[in-house]
């Protein structure tokens, strides 16, 4: 931002003190990330710089952490690293466990979260659509609903499914949610679905119907329509309202609290007892892991946004 | 065949001498419209058809389950259910209806069966809420009486324990035998029922969740107000540099954004405990001796601090879309009439970042308002708010009527201030990233 | 010999279930984790994979109470047995959340004493069975307390003979009982005043003389740091952290008995366990006085049976001898005060939400 040549003293005073609060303000937003990341390779089971670690020594510095996340929870983790030292890894250390469940869990809630969550969109945004403004509030408030009362609600409800089914009319045999796989995965799904409907919505609102219109007039039947014309123009926004579903049920860990069992331990889940019990570096380790995943989806999402804008001829 | 998506689009085919998708066999216009309409119908099925999934899905996952927790916050059958005889005494006889040795003889057969069944203990938790110090009571006289009264009941169990006779509890009683109740309501509120029925005051030492409520609000409105005079100098400056610069600057708040709350939570308790890095730059410049270093967690300060830097996208995100959109010249226009630069920024630039601003504030509030995670981690016992309060509820007392009553009244909460969001911003204004 | 006499005790006890068919599903069993959960595992759970070839998991959870309760509640039980609280379990068993466990079960002592004399009062009730006791007790470094180090409950409060910040539990129970045994209140008479308004205030008073030094901690493994750390001088924590601190890593950290509050804690089963037989077995398997003895070696928690005490050797193949560190041996009960069930189950929501109230009063 330039400053005009006509500003007075106090003006330019006043603009470097600006530009000084604004980097103060980045600091502040950045530090706390940033901060994480050298100290999990700290070699001392403290959360602070050592001497060694400010003299850049490399005896201040150490993979300790790191190796403690596969090592954690197995039953042998002093023997020799051979293949029975990595089998015995795979299956019993915590962390492996619960980036494994992070990672099923997330994959099938995303790819529910993901098809409902386009379909609903591409109704929303025609214009014949009836309600639409009631229909998207109810869609969408899984994410304005403190997610404390929405896993308290999922509570009463997993606990006894078949109760709240008859109310509605459904009187299906309902199997165990609470402490399955399947019970998680709907609810992270529900969470997921917003940020699809947000998504992908937007991207419709900059798509061409007419495309769709050229298409049908050209003879092509409304499969054909969606999956050559429409799908590789919303694609990008589809795409990023997977990321960004993908990451609430990476993320989330009050309802895994309240309605999964011990064997859905997640990631998050790990963590939070690793900071109420304990925090070791070792929660460092997994939090620095975890901020390059974050960057590696930012930038995915980044990369999408300006692709689905040059496609759809909002940007050069 | 094609499917016309719209009536345009019957217009489109037929002018593009496609087969008509309505029978268009006079140009009269009124089968035209029929026409018309009919497509209309169709299209508005298409649409609903392909919300309807999803709607059914949340409607199930999501709806049902509130609904649930509704019901649950009136409806406590632990002691109707357990205790039928008794039960229909009341129903039978008003209020003020002195025990007669009927219902002594229900409570008696009540008891027993409780005790048998080993329900008792579900009786005497649903009492213990309204009167505190009842639940033993129950059990210990389920214990005594397995083997069975015999009458006169009333001195039968005047004789276990005298507390048999207490008022309270049989107006208490009275308010468990029907299962539905207003009463975790009234002590969410700090309300309590005197034996005659009436509402009063909760006693003091009791009164705790109108004091949360008013803590869970005051400290939104100040983190909201926290991210703001935080959040409008960054955004302003994102959105008044050259966009190769802001998309670089932009990846400080979005790389926040996108990092998991949990991590943050931890990069906060790292920074700020008394051995933590904070602490030590300031030891180390002389600020502060190592022997004064500063409690700035596990308490209300760590609350506040940690929760503006998790929120403070939100706030800069929705502040920076709507100040890119505001034309520079009007600033520079009242500048070179002669307004100063403050009068320019706080008479013409501010207003016209309103908007935002309200969708920001709407945004932060909303959510700080049901935080439960990081007041948890970092809020030590000073910076916690009702959501903690709701989770305790659910896993350590395990009073779940109690907890879906505060929920309920927080959902309530919540919704209104989503109503104000839908009618100011409007729901489809809502932008991630 | 009694122990081989107790050897052939457990056999016989595994006999039917080695003759019976292979055991393909594991036993599920909930537990709190980390060491508790190291020492079950090796004083429990393997001897009886043994002796029975049944395989058995250890689960850590949070709050096992409140799965319990969804779990039976919606007719879905998956845990088979669960380590717990005796105030968690009457409260649970009571409300018929619990399988009854018939105390002719559980082995007599080696003695022949029978089972329901040798466990501690409450050790075995209708749905429970006790495995050890732990205990609330005030911790100090010895190396930074001064010449004269603590000898009563009543120096925690003393903040003008003993300067310095005190770690206290962030919960009613246990602090109000030690804020009152530390105004002079003999153990016995804890109960009574409690159950007075007088009593109560009397406890938060003692509370509020010393509440401006307070780090309040909620986890088990918190105080211990924050006597590492030097951010307290003294702290209220659960014995067999500051065992551990100072047994494995030579911290100088003593335990003052004196005012200490025990609870017990032990096995119940949830009503509907999908293996009750089994579950049963491992009950009474797990509580004879061998199995709890060779436990309380691994951690510092006390055997809840008197014939158990006696069995109770060094800590984990270490030189050390693990009983004084008990808080169930006649020196360290000389102060002491157990956790009454009943008070708890009538007033703990009551006792929370003042608590909370006092807390927040800042």
């Amino acid at each position: 931002m330039a400053l005009p040549t006509y500003a007075s003293k106090l003006e330019r005073v006043w603009h470097w003190a600006y530009l000084a609060i604004c980097t103060a303000i980045f600091v502040f937003l950045i530090a706390p990330i940033l901060v994480v990341i050298p100290l999990s390779f700290n070699a001392e089971p403290y959360f602070t710089f050592t001497e060694e670690m400010l003299s850049l020594d490399p005896d201040g510095y150490s993979l300790r952490w790191y190796d403690s996340l596969l090592t954690f929870g197995m039953v042998a983790p002093d023997a020799p690293r051979n293949a029975a030292w990595w089998a015995d890894m795979w299956t019993n250390a915590r962390w492996v466990n619960a980036a494994k469940n992070s990672i099923i869990i997330g994959v099938f809630a995303t790819l529910l979260a993901t098809v409902l969550g386009t379909l609903a969109a591409l109704g929303l945004s025609q214009r014949e659509m009836p309600a639409r403004r009631a229909i998207m509030a109810i869609l969408i408030s899984p994410m304005i609903v403190p997610i404390i009362i929405s896993a308290t609600g999922l509570f009463f409800f997993y606990s006894n499914p078949c109760e709240a089914l008859t109310w509605i009319g459904l009187n299906v045999q309902c199997g165990r949610l609470a402490g399955t796989y399947p019970g998680v995965i709907l609810a992270h799904a529900m969470l997921g679905i917003p940020f699809v409907i947000i998504t992908v919505t937007a991207t419709l609102v900059g798509f061409d119907q007419s495309l769709s219109r050229a298409a049908a007039s050209l003879g092509a039947n409304p499969r054909t329509t969606f999956f050559r014309v429409v799908m590789p123009l919303i694609l990008p926004g589809v795409i990023s309202g997977a990321l960004f579903a993908f990451v609430t049920s990476f993320d989330e860990v009050v309802a895994v609290l309240f309605i999964a069992g011990p064997e859905q331990q997640t990631i998050p889940r790990q963590m939070w007892s690793g900071i109420r019990d304990q925090i070791s570096p070792a929660i460092l380790a997994v939090a620095t892991l975890l901020v390059v995943f974050s960057i590696a989806l930012l930038t995915t999402v980044e990369m999408l946004r300006r692709r689905g804008e040059r496609l759809r001829g909002l940007a050069p | 065949m094609a499917t016309p998506l719209d009536p345009h689009a019957a217009i489109v085919a037929e002018a593009s001498g496609l087969p008509p998708a309505a029978p268009l066999t006079t140009a009269d216009g009124q089968p035209l419209a029929r026409a018309l309409n009919r497509s209309r119908r169709k299209a508005r099925r298409q649409a609903l058809l392909l919300v309807l999934p999803l709607l059914a899905f949340v409607v199930i996952t999501f709806i049902l389950p509130i609904g649930q927790m509704l019901h649950r916050s009136v409806y406590n059958p632990g002691f109707a259910d357990n205790m039928p005889r008794i039960s229909a005494w009341f129903a039978e006889n008003p209020r003020g209806t002195d025990p007669d040795e009927a219902a002594w003889a229900a409570l008696a057969a009540d008891l027993t069966e409780a005790a048998e069944a080993r329900t008792i203990g579900i009786v005497g938790t649903r009492m213990n809420y309204d009167v505190p110090g009842t639940r033993s009571l129950f059990t210990s006289t389920g214990r005594q009486v397995r083997g069975g009264l015999e009458p006169p009941y009333r001195e039968a169990l005047l004789e276990i324990d005298g507390k048999w006779a207490s008022p309270e509890l049989w107006a208490a009683m009275r308010t468990g035998a029907t299962a539905y109740t207003a009463n975790f309501y009234l002590a969410s509120m700090d309300l309590t029922r005197d034996n005659d029925g009436n509402i009063t005051e909760a006693p003091k030492e009791r009164q705790v969740y109108g004091m949360l409520f008013m803590r869970t609000f005051w400290l939104s409105a100040l983190i909201t107000g926290m991210t703001f005079l935080l959040g409008f100098p960054v955004a302003h400056l994102l959105a008044t540099l050259p966009t190769r610069k802001s998309n670089l600057l932009m990846i400080l708040v979005l790389l926040p954004f996108w990092t998991s709350l949990l991590v943050r939570t931890t990069a906060w308790i790292v920074l700020l405990q008394q051995q933590g890095v904070v602490n030590d730059i300031m030891v180390w410049l002389g600020i502060i001796g190592d022997g004064q270093r500063l409690q700035m967690i596990y308490n209300q300060t760590g609350t506040i601090i940690a929760m503006t830097h998790i929120l403070l996208p939100f706030m800069i995100l929705p502040l920076y879309s709507v100040m890119r959109t505001i034309n520079p010249s009007y600033v520079r226009a009242a500048r070179s009439l002669g307004a100063t630069s403050w009068t320019a920024f706080r008479r013409i630039y501010f207003p016209q970042t309103l908007p935002g601003l309200g969708a920001g504030a709407l945004l932060v509030f909303i959510l700080a308002v049901g935080y439960y995670i990081t007041p948890a981690l970092v809020g030590g016992s000073s910076g916690q708010l009702i959501s903690n309060m709701i989770a305790m509820h659910m896993t350590e007392t395990l009073n779940w009527s109690m907890a879906a009553a505060l929920a309920a009244l927080l959902l309530a909460g919540v919704l209104i201030l989503y109503w104000v969001y839908d009618r100011l911003v409007g729901i489809d204004n809502l932008k991630l990233g | 010999m009694p122990a081989l006499r107790h050897h052939l005790c457990a056999a016989l006890a595994a006999l039917p279930l080695t003759a019976g068919a292979s055991h393909a599903e594991p036993l599920n069993v909930l537990t709190w984790g980390g060491e508790f959960t190291a020492a079950q595992q090796v004083a429990f759970a393997n001897p009886f994979t043994e002796a029975t070839g049944q395989p058995v998991r250890l689960i850590d959870v949070d709050s096992p109470t409140a799965l319990i309760k969804a779990q039976v509640l919606s007719g879905n039980v998956t845990a088979d047995v669960v380590s717990i609280g005796q105030a968690d379990a009457e409260r649970l068993c009571e409300e018929g959340l619990a399988e009854p466990i018939d105390p002719a079960l559980i082995a007599p002592a080696p003695d022949g004493t029978p089972a329901a004399q040798d466990f501690l009062p409450g050790g075995i009730s209708e749905c429970f069975v006790a495995t050890d006791v732990y205990s609330a007790v005030i911790g100090f470094d010895a190396a930074r307390i001064g010449p004269e180090a603590p000898a009563t409950i009543m120096d925690f409060f003393d903040l003008q003979k003993f300067p310095g910040r005190r770690g206290v539990l962030k919960e009613p129970r246990f602090t109000l009982e030690m804020a009152l045994m530390g105004d002079g209140v003999p153990p016995g008479q804890v109960y009574d005043l409690l159950d007075t308004p007088e009593g109560l205030d009397r406890a938060f008073a003692k509370l509020d003389s010393i509440k401006d030094q307070i780090v309040w901690w909620e986890a088990g493994a918190q105080p211990v740091q924050l006597l590492a750390d030097a951010e307290v001088a003294m702290t209220m924590s659960y014995n067999g952290r500051l065992f551990a601190a100072k047994a494995r890593d030579g911290m100088p950290f003593e335990v003052l008995w004196h005012g200490q509050v025990y609870e017990i804690e032990g096995w119940m089963i949830p009503q509907g366990a999908p293996q009750l037989q089994t579950a049963l077995e491992f009950v009474a398997f797990t509580t004879a006085p061998e199995p709890l003895a060779r436990a309380a070696e691994q951690l510092s928690y006390g055997p809840p049976r008197a014939s158990s005490q006696a069995l109770v050797g060094n800590w984990q193949d270490s030189g050390i001898p693990m009983a004084p560190h008990l808080p169930t041996v006649p020196q360290n009960l000389a102060h002491a005060l157990a956790i009454d069930v009943d008070f708890w189950a009538d007033n703990d929501v009551a006792l929370t939400e003042r608590f909370n109230t006092w807390l927040a009063a800042g």
